[in-house]
């Protein structure tokens, strides 16, 4: 079995202030002083190994399973999973399939994409000619929208035709829901919204994400078993350039049973009405904003730019900004060309969500804010001083040099509610 | 009805830090707390026993210090704890979790939903409860944002799938997760608060599953291993503008008219 193992010799030998040290590695409070056995590890351990990295060498050592189960080291490729709606494909899509042909390139591995749904031939045609892959289709009146089981059904049969060694997800709503669901069918491991991805020679595919809800990253693997999953969230990586030439490749599959437990009603097409990640200049407020009227400068500023305001987790949970704002992990993912950060801190979980924007000021009262590890521009000093002096020098700057043109005064008159 | 609510503790601040001269993770001072999200998870439920009528029950998983988790959800509404905690248990992904919680559930309970809720503020994955429900062989809905009729044989709900919101007839039993907003929390009961203290909390460990194999639970049962945490790297080149409001203010403007915002 694998796990933590603690050399007890050596813990009996440690003082008394050694072993409070040792029990200080642990952020997680996970190793015990323990008479009997001079220390020991308990439920709370997150095999973060850090014990191990940094303790007494040979005080704690990491003991792998022996066994190697479920891995077929023959599977090769990279499959992406198509999540469309209404014959549109999302565009995640293609962004994943930009990213596994990057990754596929230096083993020569094929790309697949998995589409699952109703009559959505031209679509299938259109991935395959657009992007060069190898696209799997399965057609079923069941499929026309989303449904956990019949789709799980699908998924899993497909894995089990191609044997993909990686599979990468859309990590939206729909893919959040599925993945899980075939991970565990075929009980293999899925890491959820990756920021980055690397492929080994031998075929790991190595998982990056913020970790252990810490201002931490973690590289994580799945090394025994295959395929991968992974999900990764819209705008983290670019969308690949369309090539025009290939002869669509399609191959089609069906599947055993469509039955679902879960019977569709019917659907309401939402408003597009806001999107953030659609946004090609966005202004983020952080904690320090306390109050509407604070905020109201923010979208000042934001309409002068014309900007989308935004903002981090503690807005959101305070009421003064609505959730569709929210910027981060557990908000939306953004890519910009630029975003002025006001009074963000920038834990990982939020920065996570916008740190591939093309530009990023940030502005913090601290110069440790952890934002400014990702700023191109570092602004240091109070956020609503240099906010004040920032609208009057861009108002000033812009009626000087934009006087009488109609298309920037309505800019100017839009006041969109976002409280 | 018999509902299910999972729920988990996590920690009080996200201001978990890396020590750049030891390596050693810092800690936060700060105390545990039931998962945020959780509490929406806990309010549908108590929502539709005030309406139907139901008996809750809610699991955790974690280290003995995840009872306080179990007593908080007490105070909320619930009228049953169980807590699975064994070392086996230690270091488990989200496949491990769902396994021991579906292992937890499949043998003490009877039951007709389980309600999860959207993610937890530590892992923000939302696997255990889709995944949870494979193991257990029940359907399950994600990102539900509404109760709209529950009956003996089936629950009727409205999710956000994304592009569009659907209306779901689920048949019973099954597993829902539920976003933020589908009902308002509710405070702790000062009585129940009191009361909790003295609720029993039923204790599961390893030898208390159907499946009791060790390589099923925790880090051994988990495909996912970290191979590394860090810390994010600041990036090179970075601009850095100080000064008075009025001078950073000119800089930046100066900036933004050489970017072209301007």
């Amino acid at each position: 079995m694998a796990g933590l193992r603690i050399n007890h010799d050596l813990a009996h030998k440690l003082s008394e202030a050694e072993l409070d040290a040792v029990q200080k590695l642990c952020a997680f409070d996970a190793v015990e002083v323990d008479t009997e056995d001079g220390l020991s590890v308990n439920s709370s351990c997150k095999m973060c190994k850090l014990c191990i990295e940094n303790g007494p060498e040979g005080l704690f050592e990491y003991v792998e399973s022996p066994e190697t189960t479920g891995i077929n080291m023959d599977s090769k490729g990279i499959a992406v999973y198509v999540e469309h709606t209404l014959g549109k494909a999302h565009p995640v899509t293609f962004e994943l399939i930009g990213k596994a042909k990057e990754l596929a390139k230096p083993l020569g591995w094929p790309v697949y994409a998995l589409l699952i749904g109703c009559e959505q031939d031209d679509l299938a045609k259109e991935i395959s000619a657009n992007y060069d892959v190898h696209v799997y289709i399965c057609n079923h009146p069941n499929l026309e929208r989303f449904l956990p089981e019949p789709y799980t059904a699908a998924f899993v049969t497909f894995i089990d035709i191609v044997k993909p060694s990686s599979v990468l997800v859309g990590a939206t709503v729909v893919g959040r829901s599925l993945a899980p669901r075939v991970a565990s069918r075929l009980r293999t491991g899925l890491t959820a919204d990756c920021t980055a991805l690397e492929l080994k020679e031998n075929g790991d595919l190595v998982q990056i994400r913020p970790a252990f809800g810490g201002n931490i990253m973690a590289r994580i693997v799945t090394p025994m078993h295959r395929p991968q999953m992974a999900t990764v969230r819209y705008k983290v990586f670019d969308a690949p350039v369309k090539l025009q030439a290939a002869t669509p490749q399609v191959t089609y599959f069906d599947v055993e049973s469509v039955t679902s437990r879960i019977a569709p009603l019917g659907i309401v097409l939402k408003d597009k009405t806001l999107d953030i990640a659609n946004a090609e200049i966005i202004v983020a407020c952080g904690r320090a904003f306390t109050s509407h009227k604070q905020l109201s400068l923010a979208k000042q500023l934001a309409d002068l730019l014309g900007a989308e305001v935004a903002c981090s987790r503690p807005l959101v949970e305070a009421g003064l900004v609505e959730p569709a704002r929210q910027i981060g992990q557990s908000g939306r993912t953004v890519k910009p060309k630029l975003i002025i950060t006001l009074g963000v801190s920038g834990a990982v979980q939020f920065t996570a969500g916008m740190k591939n924007a093309e530009t990023i000021i940030a502005v913090n009262s601290d110069k440790d804010a952890p934002i400014f590890s990702v700023a191109h521009y570092a602004v240091v000093g109070d956020v609503f001083e240099i906010l004040a002096q920032l609208i009057k020098q861009i108002s000033e700057a812009t009626t000087n040099n934009n006087n009488n043109t109609p298309e920037k005064e309505e800019q100017f008159c839009y006041r969109g509610e976002y409280v | 009805m018999n509902i299910i609510v999972c729920v988990k503790q996590v920690p009080g601040t996200t201001k978990v830090a890396v020590d750049e001269n030891t390596g050693v993770l810092l800690r936060s001072g700060v105390e545990a707390k039931l998962n945020p999200y959780d509490l929406y998870a806990l309010e549908t439920a108590v929502q539709i026993k005030q309406t139907y009528g139901a008996t809750i029950t809610v699991i955790t998983m974690g280290p003995p210090q995840a009872a306080e988790a179990v007593r908080e959800a007490f105070a909320l509404g619930a009228d049953n704890g169980i807590m699975l905690t064994d070392m086996a248990f230690a270091g488990a992904d989200t496949l491990a979790t769902a396994y021991a919680l579906a292992g937890g559930i499949g043998t003490r309970c009877k039951y007709d939903l389980i309600v999860c809720g959207k993610q937890t503020t530590d892992g923000d994955t939302a696997q255990v409860g889709p995944s949870l429900a494979e193991f257990l062989d029940i359907p399950h809905m994600s990102n539900v944002i509404s109760i709209d009729k529950a009956g003996s044989e089936n629950i009727h709900v409205s999710a956000d799938i994304g592009e569009y919101v659907g209306a779901y007839e689920i048949k019973l039993p099954c597993a829902i997760t539920v976003d933020k907003g589908i009902y308002v929390p509710r405070l702790p009961s000062y009585k129940r608060m009191l009361e909790s203290v003295k609720q029993e909390i039923t204790v599961l460990g390893l030898e208390d599953l159907a499946d009791t194999n060790p390589k099923m639970y925790g880090l051994s049962g988990s495909p996912t291993q970290v191979e590394k945490i860090y810390q994010p790297e600041a990036e090179a080149g970075q601009v850095i503008i100080d000064g008075s409001p009025n001078d950073i203010a000119s800089r930046l403007c100066h900036e933004l008219r050489e970017l072209k915002y301007l």
